[in-house]
């Protein structure tokens, strides 16, 4: 039998790598033996990836795509189809979870460098992932064609317009009608579950392959790399399964408990993942009193808000997306890690995430006029901590980094 | 001999990878065009006829053309006597940066003398501006003089829709085609065209 069995196996390994893959990525691919709970936030993401595939695809069986019925088939799937709710609020606790693992996956690269060579790369495929995270973001959230989602997609449109000439017939196109119809529906709809879906698969496995070319890194930026044993294994490493997919099991099972206790207790997150505006149907001829994003766009749309020009606004917030994708071009500094960094970075670090945090909070509040020169305020810091990276991190003096983890 | 043919492969190299452009760009051209609005989207959307004589003065009614909010306000004899007052606030009072179809007819900005007829689209990013015709303290703007201000981003048009300076709106609130007969306003045409 065993004999049998494994001979099967081995046709199969000759026609298809498993062994090969497995010992690869796996059991003989080596990772730094010292990191923080900081590292497992790629972990998170991937798992928030399957949960809202899974809960998404259950979410099209009951979902409607027209103008007439998007809303009402929402609603239906909450009250008429069995655990159709906890489908729903699964799937927008979510993505509200995925954007807050990736942040935080984020701020990890930023505090310790993660960027720096070799890894470049990933770096960019991991911006970029975030980047159509956004878009699908957007575009599911105008599926329920709630008030909120009618408003704030006619505002995210409405930006496309600021662009010269072609930007009024942009907006028309992007629409396929002269408001937002049951045609928007139907494309956002085929682009969310999709497109942007293959999109991000793709580059989800760019980001991985380019991550297991080069190497994990670690809290003390320290290359494990230099020091290698007889087999050419880095001494300061473990293989990656067991060890840190046991690790990383302990974490899940922790944000297993946060993801549930949010989704059934908090699904709304206090208006700031589901607004209270979206549970009324779109009605194109009133605004609501207040448009706020959902709380992962809200430092974004605070500096659009801080910009007293349409197309200016739709500038700063392109351009506060697109200068996350050269920082590892942007810092200069000898030590990748925030430990070993001088005083200048750890200052500047500190003002960004203060004036990050308020412009998140901005962005969900409505306009005062204090506010507006807080929003300017908080943007100017945002480009002044990249744009005077390479200087700071030029002239500041760094500790000598370890050679050992 | 030998450079004959590597002549000759890139010759077909580039004539080949011409062709394959050229069709690549006519298959480009379903995909995009297929999302431009429909047949029907550019069928509906006629004009909309509405009773205008039981409107108060310094009323604002809302009237939905193309799905679109269109305000209609109805403005007392001082509300328009005092629009110059407010011409430093502007940014473009005399609506020279847009097509103004009605131009110079009446300060209104509409064929009537009385009633203003908008597009209720903020032109920043599209939200319905609010109707604050009060002359008080507001919390935008302590020198509130009444008119609109957009919830979204806070931009302040005056009571016929004309853009203040320092907002976020680049140009003044359309004026939409449209014509009175008696105290009846069609919205969504010129007279005489249908």
């Amino acid at each position: 039998m065993t004999q049998k069995a494994s001979g099967f196996f081995n046709w199969i390994n000759a026609r298809l790598p498993i062994v090969n893959t497995y010992e690869r990525h796996l059991s003989k691919h080596p990772v730094p033996k010292k990191v923080n709970f900081w590292y497992m936030f790629g972990a998170l993401a991937s798992v928030v990836l399957i949960i809202q595939i899974v809960s998404g695809i259950w979410l099209m069986f009951g979902y409607e795509n027209t103008e007439e019925g998007a809303f009402a088939s929402i609603e239906y799937i909450m009250r008429d189809i069995e655990y159709g709710w906890v489908i729903r609020y699964m799937h927008t606790t979510g993505a509200s979870m995925f954007f807050a693992v990736v942040y935080l996956h984020m701020f990890r690269g930023l505090l310790y460098g993660s960027y720096h060579k070799p890894r470049e790369l990933v770096w960019v495929f991991g911006m970029t992932i975030y980047l159509v995270m956004m878009a699908e973001g957007f575009l599911g959230y105008v599926l329920p064609y709630g008030q909120m989602s009618y408003w704030g997609a006619q505002v995210i449109i409405s930006l496309f317009g600021a662009i010269p000439y072609i930007g009024e017939s942009l907006e028309i196109w992007v629409r396929g009608d002269y408001y937002i119809s049951g045609a928007t529906i139907s494309r956002f709809f085929a682009l969310h579950v999709v497109a942007l879906p293959l999109i991000l698969i793709a580059l989800v496995f760019m980001h991985l392959v380019a991550l297991h070319e080069v190497g994990a890194g670690n809290p003390e930026g320290v290359d494990i790399e230099k020091h290698l044993d007889e087999d050419g294994v880095p001494l300061d490493s473990v293989p990656f399964f067991p060890y840190k997919v046991l690790n990383a099991l302990v974490a899940i099972g922790i944000f297993g408990i946060v993801f549930s206790i949010i989704m059934f207790f908090f699904p709304e997150g206090g208006g700031y993942m589901l607004e209270l505006a979206n549970f009324e149907e779109a009605n194109p001829l009133s605004t609501p009193e207040h448009i706020a994003p959902v709380w992962y766009y809200s430092p974004y749309y605070a500096m659009l808000r801080a910009v007293p020009d349409k197309l200016g606004g739709l500038v700063v917030m392109g351009a506060a997306i697109a200068i996350l994708f050269v920082v590892p071009w942007l810092d200069r500094s000898k030590a990748a890690s925030i430990r070993y960094k001088g005083i200048l970075s750890k200052i500047a670090m500190t003002i960004f995430i203060i004036s990050w945090l308020m412009l998140a909070w901005l962005g969900t509040v409505p306009v005062t006029a204090l506010r507006t020169t807080l929003s300017i305020i908080g943007t100017v810091i945002y480009f002044a901590f990249f744009l005077l990276m390479p200087i700071y991190t030029s002239i500041e003096k760094t500790k000598p980094v370890p050679e050992r983890l | 001999m030998e450079e004959k043919i590597t002549t000759r492969r890139k010759v077909l190299i580039g004539m080949t990878s011409a062709v394959g452009a050229v069709g690549a760009s006519f298959a480009v051209v379903p995909f995009v065009a297929s999302w431009n609005p429909s047949a029907k989207a550019k069928a509906v959307g006629g004009p909309v006829k509405v009773d205008v004589s039981k409107m108060q003065v310094g009323q604002k009614i809302q009237v939905s053309w193309r799905k679109q909010p269109v305000f209609v306000i109805r403005h007392s004899k001082e509300a328009l006597e005092n629009l110059s007052k407010v011409e430093s606030k502007l940014d473009d009072p005399s609506s020279l940066k847009i097509e103004e179809p009605y131009r110079d007819v009446n300060p209104t900005r509409s064929t009537s003398n009385e009633y203003t007829v908008i597009a209720g689209v903020c032109t920043h990013l599209g939200c319905a501006p609010k109707y604050y015709p009060e002359m008080e303290s507001q919390p935008w703007d302590e020198s509130w003089v009444g008119g609109f201000f957009c919830p979204c981003h806070g931009s302040m048009f005056d009571i016929v829709g004309r853009v203040f300076k320092g907002v976020p709106a680049p140009t003044n609130l359309k004026v939409p085609p449209h014509y009175f007969d008696g105290s009846i306003l069609t919205i969504g045409e010129e007279r005489g065209t249908a």
